[in-house]
């Protein structure tokens, strides 16, 4: 900030200016929220502009995003679909930035669970004829493992080697996808192209469609299995946090790794399994993902899953339950951008969401006022 | 005093080239300057002496336009000046030099010293700087490599380039905020002749310290502050003497006497033999000190601060290695081993920075004052943490302890300083620790919480807990204290009983019990 003139007499000043004070109580609890609604309201504003200077409706275009997205049962489902993934690596963001962790390698993290779930099929590592019931939880550990894995590695080297974690997982994202292509290309590829065969159906996650001959209503609904996992996986993180000796030396290291060492945590372990924790959420995305929706091993399982759970993650101010919530208005998002254009205007309006909802927490922190100018001493 | 409108000057009257005229700075909770007046005359060194804490910094960051005063004139050559920055200062041919230096490590020395000048305003030829540069190092006996980069050079040469850069500036006063407490004895020296030099070409210099010794071989002209007013102003160094300084410095208050219990002292439980230990920058802090606490007594270490009490403490804490010595804590060694080592050894420690280290600010109370026994029963059943009964305690706690605090919920950063040292005591206190260590428990608190701070303290001390107090306060620690060991760079200088405080002024900036004693009475050099 500038300070503003001294006594001397300056030629015509305007007589009042905008002064930023650091808040020094608290807000009232309602606050935040309110903050970020008005927030979203502002950015809502602003892509209406924009789409008006691109020549469209911005109403008629709110309208049928919302229509798209949660206009029915069916779109609702399929909005469900697009954020049982997002919720996984959301989680899986939060916890690790929770220990100012700033793991970014979740989208790599998720390719490695795919793979370790694939892995079970297609290895095989399990006949094809095995019953349901132990071919998903077989392949849910394989991902939880293989994407735990991909979170070690980066973990290891910061606890012990204090490298760079924003670096580590960034680059591994690269080699999970040329891993997966390798396998998809070379060894598992189906009769030449790059994907792999088909799963067996009993590979697949169940989904509300599949009972549509007991209950009517399920039909055509996409919704699956993965759906539940995500959800208990949220409910498992806010307990580890909020009810776990873990959870709280994992709070106690990331708001203060000076009290924590002081009060005799072991600050390296902790790096290592809370990155392994973060890399086994975002490798069991990767695995839900390839068995309840894509049920094959190929390139484009992700259109940046991964990178879209660092946004939620923070838009969620890394609080589990509230990673739910942001999921589904992001899987809301995704699902409708493509009913309005594939790429571009949708994209843009989650981007202006997210510049004003981080810009927003600083009216949590600082109160705006204006003041007179007056002539100090 | 010069009157301020006064046009015509007597004969002999040499013009101050720096006045300041009860200048007063106040910050939340701390009145830093109270009146003060300070001047320097050209070509002179003038000291600012006095603790940390006593306004020194302050009243110079003042004059170096990093702060505004609430009240109070500057004036140099004789004319009114209002600096609303370090440039404007500048100008004025005003330079400081931090004790954190300012400069870019990955840079060389030429490009930090140009760095914010609007010459060379495009094109940088830097071999022309390299040479103007070596050249003003040369004049000045300031010998530094002009093309290095900053990491590569020692701390020493690192301040050669901060004075560098005022010079460079056009300095015509340079403030030196401590700058020997980086430096090792030769490079001291250096310093010493550099500044002599730089008087010969005109120059003056404000010498800021809280080092007696120092002062005295340097300095021309010294003022003292004490708790922000000037207790002595410009006083030459031929008239007074190290024990008036020290008693300017140190106060010479009555000390109140708190109740305290006549106790014998038990058994031995800290015994720290011969220990050594590196500061963070890998230069001893510790050289060798030796002490020891009994259970049932208060034992002091007085000394100004960055004397290696904070070292001290830390080593004991399980939280920095010691690379000589050793710390028996009821007979076990704890050296050199892990924080929960110490602690369930029967360590409490109350760490000098209460939100740094002692609180996790974000937290909330609860959260807290389970920080040492989150992992035991009744607050951890296994991996499961007993919520319920974290609050119990949390509960107990604030209702013995008298935190005031909505509910125990609540974020320990909205705590005033008084309730959270509280939270840290009473956390400490309830694991009944065998022996407890406190660092500057009560700074920056007001009157009534000092007070029950204090209170504290004495009740560990009758329940038979050793406790080491490391304070600044001499006031408090005389009141609370069985006995102290005074404590200069890292060296016991000795062991003192009663509150003879011309002697703990003496020893507290670098002489020896011993030399005292053999002196009779205490002597100027």
């Amino acid at each position: 900030m500038t300070e503003t003139g001294s006594t001397t007499i300056k030629p015509k000043k305007f007589p009042y200016r905008v002064k930023f004070e650091q808040r020094l109580t608290e807000v009232p609890r309602w606050f935040p929220a309110a903050v970020s609604v008005g927030a979203i309201v502002v950015a809502l504003l602003l892509g209406a502009v924009v789409i008006a200077f691109a020549g469209g409706d911005p109403w008629r275009s709110y309208a049928h995003i919302a229509r798209a997205s949660f206009g029915s049962l069916g779109v609702f489902s399929d909005t469900l679909v697009k954020a049982t993934p997002l919720i996984l690596v959301g989680l899986a963001c939060s916890v690790a930035f929770r220990m100012k962790l700033w793991n970014i390698g979740a989208e790599g993290q998720f390719f490695l669970g795919a793979f370790g779930a694939s892995a079970v099929v297609l290895a095989p590592l399990l006949p094809a004829e095995t019953p349901r019931w132990i071919f998903i939880p077989v392949m849910m550990l394989a991902g939880i493992l293989a994407g735990a894995l991909w979170g070690f590695i980066p973990g290891i080297l910061k606890a012990k080697l204090n490298v760079n974690e924003i670096i580590t997982t960034l680059m591994m994202n690269y080699i999970a996808v040329a891993w997966n292509n390798y396998f998809i290309f070379a060894i598992w590829t189906e009769g030449g192209f790059q994907m792999s065969p088909v799963f067996p159906k009993n590979a697949w996650l169940p989904r509300l469609a599949d009972y549509a001959i007991q209950v009517p209503l399920f039909r055509g609904l996409t919704v699956h299995l993965g759906l539940i996992m995500a959800l208990l996986a949220a409910v498992l993180v806010w307990f580890i946090l909020y009810r776990s000796r873990w959870g709280y030396e994992i709070r106690l290291i990331g708001d203060n790794p000076r009290a924590a060492k002081y009060a005799g945590l072991n600050i390296t372990r902790n790096m290592v399994l809370v990155m392994m924790l973060s890399g086994g959420l975002a490798g069991l995305a990767g695995m839900s993902e390839i068995t309840g929706v894509v049920h094959r091993l190929q390139g484009a399982i992700s259109p940046g899953y991964g990178f879209t759970g660092i946004i939620i993650a923070w838009l969620a101010k890394l609080n589990p339950y509230a990673v739910i919530l942001v999921s589904v208005l992001f899987g809301g998002l995704i699902l409708a951008g493509r009913e309005i254009q594939p790429s571009g205007i949708p994209r843009m309006i989650q981007g202006i969401i997210l510049v004003c909802l981080i810009a927003s927490d600083f009216l949590i922190r600082y109160r705006v006022r204006i003041v007179r100018v007056n002539g100090e001493a | 005093m010069v009157n301020e409108n006064q046009t015509e000057q007597p004969k002999n009257y040499v013009q101050p080239i720096v006045e300041m005229r009860g200048i007063v700075k106040r910050f939340p909770g701390v009145l830093a300057n109270d009146h003060v007046d300070f001047e320097l005359m050209p070509g002179e060194i003038h000291a600012l002496l006095g603790e940390n804490g006593a306004g020194k910094s302050t009243l110079m960051n003042i004059l170096a336009g990093l702060y505004r005063p609430d009240s109070g004139t500057i004036l140099i050559h004789g004319k009114p000046v209002t600096f609303t920055s370090p440039k404007d200062a500048i100008r004025s041919g005003i330079g400081m030099v931090h004790q954190h230096f300012m400069l870019v490590p990955s840079q060389t020395v030429t490009e930090n010293i140009l760095l914010g000048l609007d010459d060379p305003r495009f094109l940088l030829n830097l071999n022309e700087y390299h040479r103007k540069i070596e050249n003003l190092g040369d004049q000045y006996g300031l010998k530094v490599d002009p093309r290095a980069k900053i990491w590569q050079l020692s701390v020493g040469e690192q301040q050669r380039v901060e004075i560098l850069k005022s010079l460079y500036r056009g300095a015509e006063i340079l403030i030196m905020d401590e700058p020997t407490a980086v430096l090792a004895p030769q490079e001291i020296d250096d310093l010493f002749k550099t500044l002599r030099s730089m008087l010969v070409s005109g120059k003056s210099v404000i010498f800021i310290s809280h080092k007696l010794q120092e002062v005295t071989a340097i300095a021309d002209r010294i003022s003292v502050l004490r708790k922000g007013k000037a207790t002595a102003t410009s006083v030459p160094l031929g008239k007074t003497t190290r024990q008036e300084l020290a008693q300017l410095m140190v106060g010479r208050e009555v000390i109140f006497q708190v109740e305290k219990k006549q106790q014998q002292a038990g058994k031995l439980v800290l015994e720290v033999e011969d220990l050594h230990v590196d500061n963070d920058k890998g230069l001893p802090a510790l050289r060798g000190v030796t002490l020891n606490v009994r259970a049932g007594e208060i034992v002091g270490l007085a000394g100004v601060a960055g004397n290696g009490q904070r070292e001290l403490a830390q080593t004991i804490g399980g939280m920095r290695a010691c690379t000589r010595g050793k710390i028996l804590l009821n007979g076990d060694p704890i050296d050199n081993r892990n924080p929960r080592y110490s602690i369930q050894h029967g360590l409490g420690y109350v760490p000098e920075d209460r939100t740094h280290t002692g609180s996790s600010p974000n937290l909330s109370v609860t959260d807290n004052v389970i920080m040492k026994n989150y992992y035991k029963e009744p607050i951890a059943h296994g991996w499961v943490l007993d919520a319920t009964s974290a609050s119990h305690f949390a509960e107990e706690l604030k209702t013995a302890y008298d935190i005031i605090v909505p509910n125990v919920e609540t974020p320990v950063r909205l705590l005033s300083g008084g309730n959270l040292q509280r939270v840290i005591l009473a956390r400490e206190i309830s694991g009944q620790p065998s022996f407890l260590i406190a660092v500057q428990p009560t700074r920056g608190l007001d009157v009534g919480a000092i007070e029950g701070i204090q209170r504290l303290l004495l009740a560990q001390r009758e329940a038979g807990a050793a406790v080491l107090l490391i304070s600044e306060e001499l006031e408090e620690l005389f009141s609370l204290s069985d006995r102290v060991y005074v404590i200069y760079e890292g060296r016991i200088m000795g062991e003192v009983h009663d509150s003879n405080l011309e002697n703990v002024g003496l020893m507290m900036t670098g002489t020896p019990l011993d030399q005292i004693q053999q002196k009779g009475s205490p002597a100027d050099d």
